[in-house]
């Protein structure tokens, strides 16, 4: 782990750096609650398929996002190194099923660089920016735009 | 006083008033049926007096007059100067919606316009309007007054106001003493004004052998030099005016009677009758004002060894103790409640684990198990019990509803309430208030006819609604009935037929006529009338009951009347229901729902359309959903030999089978919310815990219904329309 | 000394209103919720001045006065009646039961200190 971004005139944030099929993401850690391994999920009733459904989390009802789906990256298939991530976005809690958590970062905001003018929808839609950490590059997720939508409309 | 202490205050002012307000509605609705005694108008006059005393204090003003108003009414009543009749109550009874309106509003720091309660306070003011002298009297009389605690007191400007040379008398009488006051004290306030010269008179002080006790010997006279004027010397003497003899010269001059109404006409009409001085003939110096006291407590202490009958006594009779309570806030009980519900998890968790460890029925792990089950059974009750409130304060709510609704349809009705201790979740009592409002709306509106109309049906001219409470078999059964002309099933089945919500050709039941007028859109009314309004049909009625878990039902009888009943769960966060295994996953069906269950035979299914089935069972066909596809967990239908039928009701009546592959067991399950981290989805009420500590969905087994309902509807009126 | 002051009022309201002014000027104050209750919790405690409501359930204010008054223990403990009844008639009738003086509805809290005052030994 170490500084990536420039000295130290700004203020150091720290993320959770992990892994989505062979993309690595992270999101600020002043989101996350926990992280835990991966439980089967019961499967919800006309939810988009993004989401696996619902897990118990000390008696909370907590929705799983597969970000790999979420993401257009195809179906997760969970394996004993799978996590959950246990974010809070405002009042609602919500898990996220990714490959493998990688790495903690202590970087800063100024560090950040504009995600690359590319045409993926992923980009567009999920991602405010990256950070390039030893020649890899990490995207930075926008947790509100990955949040589940209840399917409300009745069939 | 600090700003919070204030707040804090005028909350309880209000909580205070919302509990003066029910007793008070209570009461008026006992004088109305002509079965209230003395206590209970006087119960109702404290509370009207209550209200104006605190409204008074917090200088709600709008509040105060109109209170003023309707105490004075009532205080008619409560002298026997007033009759509680038919024609005295109803003007009564709507001032009491009014009074509830300026409390809510002054609460709620809103304005009421005057003349919106006008003509109800100018009705109440004429039921006393013989005597209409005394109300302007004492109306002028009561003035609020802004507390200003914390202030400093805005003493008068501090010119240099000439000194009165003032020489006061004062003849205490024993009953001065008797109402404990002293006259040491009158004159220590006195000297506190200015620079006093005291002289006692003890010549009346008769010998030791003669002295009563309760006797009054001494007498003063104060020379006293003072800036203030003589109002300020008067108000010193103003609780023993009438107990002593008291006359005050100011610079020479004599100025007041020893007469104590002299003395209130003199300040009233701000004259100074003069009046003849008294010089004491023997004159003590005294330096130090202690008289009387020797004599007075000496009689006191010689009283002491007898009995204290009269306090002794009346405590006796109070030897029934109150009901004590505490206020807890809700998010404290709601928490406790969650605790208790992760402990039922746990508790459960556990027996399975134990189960799976195979241990021996009669060992001391299975025991203590079923005792610590026992045990958490007994602590979620009696968690539950701390949300339970009785349904009292809602229907009492419903009584103005129908003053209100009768009133602008120039109705005659009576509501008749029943079971009004009987008690529910507190959230399902607060989000009944807006269904049953409607309903009640409409009993009146629609149900009841008008006096011309029931006359000429053979009908009294007054027509009642009945609201009802009960508990039955672990829920709450609230009925509204009413005496009226009943659903007029021709007109509803036209208008259901002119909506496209039905084919013209279609066979319905009266019971399936009943039940349209729970359709989304559907209005009876012939004229779309201001009081139960557009849009707000029965259709949103039923969705508040179905969201608190609740079932209604409607029957009704031409010519006399129609009833609608309601079933809801006594509270949101526990669920008796029935465990069912379908396409691998278990889901819960809400024992209320289930009629029965059945293992359907060869034969008794039958394809019935495109991909719709029916089941036969005892000679009716009901429609089969299939759970498991209508949920999307699996694509072909299962195969319903090899598997399970649960016979489900809906509200309205009808009969569904719902198709599941196996039954595990019935259970109690803590009710988890989907919608908190998600949202809502159709066909799912909720979720729960199982004892694997994985989570359950609970079925929604009306929107399940409901859902193949509709589409047969829409099928039946696409039918009608290409037919 | 501290001194201690009763008050008898069926409204909360009032108790509290009552017991901030009072405890802001120094005095001790206990409470009753009616005459009744005003009489039990005089078993237990002497109080300095007695400040009673009228209009309660179970035991008006002219009831408790007159009880008090005749218990000699409580004989010559001042009671001031606290009412919105600024009449005449009502202060005539407190009088008669052997009330000490007045406050009159809805009070200052430095004119509830003077009355009290103006009674207490």
């Amino acid at each position: 782990m170490q500084d990536v971004g420039s000295p130290a005139n700004s203020a150091n944030r720290e993320f959770v750096a992990f892994r989505v099929g062979s993309q690595e993401f992270c999101i600020d850690i002043m989101g996350v609650r926990e992280i835990r391994g991966w439980t089967p999920a019961t499967p919800l009733p006309h939810a988009p398929t993004y989401v696996r459904g619902v897990i118990n989390l000390r008696g909370a009802v907590l929705p799983i996002v597969d970000l790999a789906m979420r993401f257009g990256l195809g179906l997760t298939e969970p394996t004993p190194r799978s996590v959950i991530i246990v974010v809070q976005v405002h009042q609602q809690v919500v898990g996220l099923l990714v490959d493998a958590v990688s790495d903690i970062l202590t970087t800063s905001e100024a560090s950040m660089q504009p995600t690359p003018d590319v045409a993926s929808d992923l980009a567009k839609n999920f991602v405010k920016g990256v950070y390039a950490v030893e020649g890899r590059m990490i995207s930075i997720v926008t947790l509100e735009s990955v949040l589940p939508i209840a399917a409300k409309v009745a069939a | 006083m600090t700003v919070d202490t204030m707040a804090a205050i005028r909350q309880t002012f209000f909580q205070e008033c919302e509990e003066q307000l029910s007793e008070m509605e209570v009461g008026l609705l006992a004088m109305d049926e002509g079965n209230a005694d003395s206590e209970t108008v006087n119960a109702v006059f404290r509370a009207v007096h209550s209200i104006k005393g605190g409204a008074g204090a917090f200088k709600l003003t709008a509040l105060v007059q109109f209170a003023h108003t309707f105490e004075t009414a009532l205080d008619f009543v409560r002298s026997g100067k007033l009759n509680p009749t038919a024609e005295v109550m109803k003007p009564m009874l709507r001032a009491a919606d009014v009074l509830a309106d300026l409390v809510e509003a002054s609460r709620d720091g809103k304005e009421i316009d005057e003349s919106s309660y006008a003509a109800i306070a100018a009705d109440v003011k004429a039921l006393t309007a013989t005597e209409g002298a005394e109300e302007v009297e004492e109306a002028i009389d009561f003035q609020p007054t802004v507390i200003d605690f914390g202030l400093p007191d805005m003493a008068p400007e501090p010119i240099a106001a000439p000194v009165h040379e003032y020489r006061v008398s004062f003849t205490p009488r024993p009953e001065l003493y008797a109402n404990a006051n002293e006259a040491v004290l009158v004159i220590r306030e006195l000297s506190r004004l200015g620079q006093a010269e005291t002289t006692c008179d003890a010549s009346a002080v008769p010998d030791i052998d003669n002295i009563d006790p309760n006797g009054a010997y001494l007498s003063w006279t104060i020379k006293l030099s003072s800036e203030v004027a003589i109002e300020a010397v008067r108000e010193v003497f103003e609780f023993v005016d009438g107990e002593a003899d008291i006359t005050i010269e100011a610079d020479g001059q004599p100025e007041v009677s020893d007469d104590a109404i002299a003395a209130l006409l003199a300040q009233a009409l701000g004259s100074a009758p003069a009046a003849e001085n008294d010089q004491p003939s023997n004159v003590t110096n005294v330096e130090e004002p202690t008289p009387a006291d020797p004599v007075q407590s000496g009689a006191a202490a010689s009283e002491t060894a007898s009995p204290p009958a009269q306090v002794a006594e009346a405590v006796k009779t109070v030897a029934v103790p109150a009901q004590t309570t505490i206020r807890v806030e809700f998010d404290r009980v709601d928490r406790l409640i969650n605790l208790v519900g992760e402990l039922v998890i746990n508790q459960a968790m556990l027996s399975q684990r134990v189960i799976e460890a195979n241990f021996a029925g009669s060992s001391s792990v299975v025991i203590g198990l079923e005792e610590l089950e026992q045990l958490t059974r007994e602590i979620q009750e009696s968690v539950m019990a701390i949300r339970a409130q009785p349904v009292k304060p809602l229907f009492q709510r419903m009584s103005r509803i129908v003053r209100e609704v009768a009133d602008a349809t120039s109705k005659q009705v009576r509501l008749k309430t029943d079971g009004e201790a009987t008690e529910v979740d507190k959230t399902v009592v607060e989000r009944l208030a807006e269904p049953l409002t409607h309903m009640i709306r409409n009993a009146v509106d629609h149900g009841i006819e008008t006096p011309e109309e029931r006359v000429a049906a053979g009908k009294s001219p007054e027509g009642n609604v009945r609201l009802s409470a009960a508990h039955r078999s672990g829920r709450i059964v609230i009925e509204i009935s009413d005496d009226g002309a009943g659903i007029n099933r021709p007109k509803v089945r036209a208008s259901a037929i002119k909506k496209g919500l039905i084919s013209p050709d279609a066979q319905l039941s009266d019971s399936d006529i009943d039940n349209l007028l729970f359709l989304p859109g559907f209005s009876t009314a012939a004229t779309i009338s201001s009081i139960s309004g557009r849009g707000v049909g029965m259709d949103v009625v039923k969705r508040s009951i179905l969201a608190l878990g609740g079932r209604i039902s409607i029957s009704s009888r031409p010519g006399l009347g129609s009833t609608f009943s309601m079933s809801l769960p006594l509270t949101l966060a526990v669920l008796d229901g029935m465990a069912v295994s379908v396409a691998g996953q278990t889901l819960v069906v809400p024992l209320t729902a289930i009629v029965e269950t059945l293992k359907p035979k060869k034969g008794e299914i039958h394809g019935i359309g495109a991909d719709g089935r029916v089941m036969a069972i005892r000679n009716t066909f009901v429609p089969l959903i299939d759970v498991g596809t209508q949920l999307g967990f699996r694509d072909t239908p299962a195969d319903p030999e090899r598997s399970v039928a649960i016979l489900v009701e809906t509200d309205g009546g009808a009969r569904n089978a719902l198709l599941v592959d196996s039954i595990q067991d019935q259970r109690q399950v803590v009710i988890k919310s989907l919608e908190a981290n998600y949202g809502t989805v159709s066909g799912i009420a909720a979720a729960t815990i199982l004892g694997d500590g994985r989570v359950a969905l609970i079925l929604d087994v009306d929107a399940l219904v409901t859902r193949s309902f509709e589409g047969q509807l829409t099928a039946a009126a696409r039918y009608g329309t290409e037919g | 000394m501290t001194q201690t002051i009763l008050t008898v009022d069926d409204s909360r309201t009032m108790r509290d209103m009552l017991k901030m002014a009072l405890a802001e000027a120094g005095f001790n104050v206990i409470q009753a919720v009616d005459g009744v209750h005003g009489l039990e919790v005089l078993q237990t405690s002497t109080p300095d001045v007695i400040v009673t409501d009228i209009n309660m359930p179970k035991m008006d204010g002219f009831g408790l006065i007159e009880a008090v008054r005749k218990d000699s223990r409580y004989r010559r403990v001042p009671i001031l009646v606290l009412t919105t009844e600024s009449d005449v008639a009502k202060k005539t009738r407190a009088k008669e039961a052997g009330a000490t003086g007045w406050i009159v509805k809805p009070f200052e809290p430095t004119k509830l200190i003077a009355a009290i005052r103006r009674v207490a030994a």
